[in-house]
């Protein structure tokens, strides 16, 4: 017979990688937004030739 | 697999995310995404949403960073001190390999994102301050000196000078008069708190001031460091991070707190037992108000700077 009976402690540990994936997902979404804020605003532009020479 | 192999891998005490949270000390954290949002704002550099909403988690995580490192460090007195008993270290919720591999972890995690969402002078001085507050306060000064406070209270002082980095990459005198307040607050807190939680320190062996100067000498030096305290919270007011706001605040909160003080330097030991140090745990509940008080009077002063409002004009 198969063991179907969920105990405290399985809970705890599905609590426990949820926790992670979330952290997880939730650190992609922010490299990614910050990863658009810095493209959007030009922070990885290499400086001209111009600029340089100013 | 057997049903007995499957029961033997369960262990009762296993870990749930929220004890590996508590590792990182939210508590803690709640103080340093604070001062570290007012040294944000206070700066005079306008910073995008979204690069300074990274800079307070970055900064947050590297307080957690160092605060799992702390609790690993410090496992052996967490099990001894009531206060700490229960952490999930000395309750054996976690291991300390594990807590020391999430501080190592985070830690790093923490200053390269800091460097890459800012600036690297801002990344260099989140990595200085776990250095210094795992390094120099934990492993180093904490047992050795009674001053252990004064140090840990550098250590917990510096995040407003990150998240004013974070904004600007230069230093200026600003952040560090905001170092100043955390730094000089520090030593009346936790001295209030060690008079009422004495029999923990003692237990614990750790060089608290209570325990090797004697408790008259604690709240003569919760009074002068009080007084001192006042001087500079005072005096921030007339430089740039001030203003009529903050000054107005400051000088109601203050004359509580010297008041406070000034109460607990009076009493004695048979006056504080005989209402289980009522006065003293009323004056370390102030301080918690005290700083929060005094960073939020800097920060309308500095949300109202734009408008023409804030600061002196």
């Amino acid at each position: 017979m198969s063991i179907r009976t969920t105990h405290e402690i399985h809970q705890r540990r599905f609590g426990r990688n949820l926790g992670v994936g979330l952290a997880l997902v939730a650190f992609v979404v922010i490299v990614f937004g910050l990863t658009v804020v810095k493209v959007t605003r030009g922070d990885f532009e290499p400086v001209t030739a111009s600029e340089g020479q100013n | 697999m057997s049903d007995v192999s499957i029961n033997s891998a369960i262990r009762e005490d296993e870990a749930s995310f929220g004890d590996f949270f508590a590792l990182l000390k939210p508590r803690v954290m709640t103080l340093v995404v604070f001062t570290a949002f007012v040294g944000l704002l206070a700066a005079p550099v306008p910073v995008h949403p979204m690069v300074g909403f990274c800079a307070i988690l970055f900064i947050a995580l590297g307080g957690g960073a160092s605060g799992a490192l702390n609790m690993w460090w410090d496992a052996d007195i967490d099990s001894v001190m009531k206060r700490t008993r229960k952490r999930p270290i000395p309750s054996g919720k976690v291991t300390g390999s594990d807590a020391l591999a999430i501080g190592l972890a985070l830690s790093a995690l923490s200053v390269t994102m800091l460097t890459l969402a800012t600036n690297p002078m801002a990344g260099a001085m989140l990595a200085f301050t776990i250095f210094f507050y795992v390094v120099v306060y934990s492993m180093w000064l904490k047992r050795l000196t009674p001053q252990n406070i004064v140090i840990g209270g550098a250590a917990g002082a510096f995040p407003p000078v990150i998240g004013w980095l974070a904004a600007t990459g230069t230093m200026a005198v600003e952040p560090w008069l905001m170092f100043a307040l955390v730094f000089m607050w520090t030593p009346p807190h936790f001295w209030a708190l060690a008079l009422f939680m004495r029999s923990d320190y003692d237990d614990a062996g750790v060089p608290m001031l209570t325990v090797t100067h004697g408790r008259r000498a604690t709240r003569q030096h919760i009074l002068v460091y009080t007084v001192l305290l006042s001087v500079l919270a005072l005096g921030a007011a007339f430089t740039a991070i001030g203003g009529p706001i903050y000054l107005a605040t400051s000088v109601v909160v203050n004359l509580m707190f010297l008041r406070g003080a000034l109460r607990i330097w009076r009493r004695d030991e048979d006056a504080s037992e005989a209402d289980n140090f009522a006065v003293e745990r009323a004056f370390f509940r102030l301080s918690l108000w005290y700083l929060f008080v005094h960073f939020g009077a800097i920060l309308i002063e500095a949300l109202l700077r734009p408008y023409g409002l804030g600061g002196w004009g």
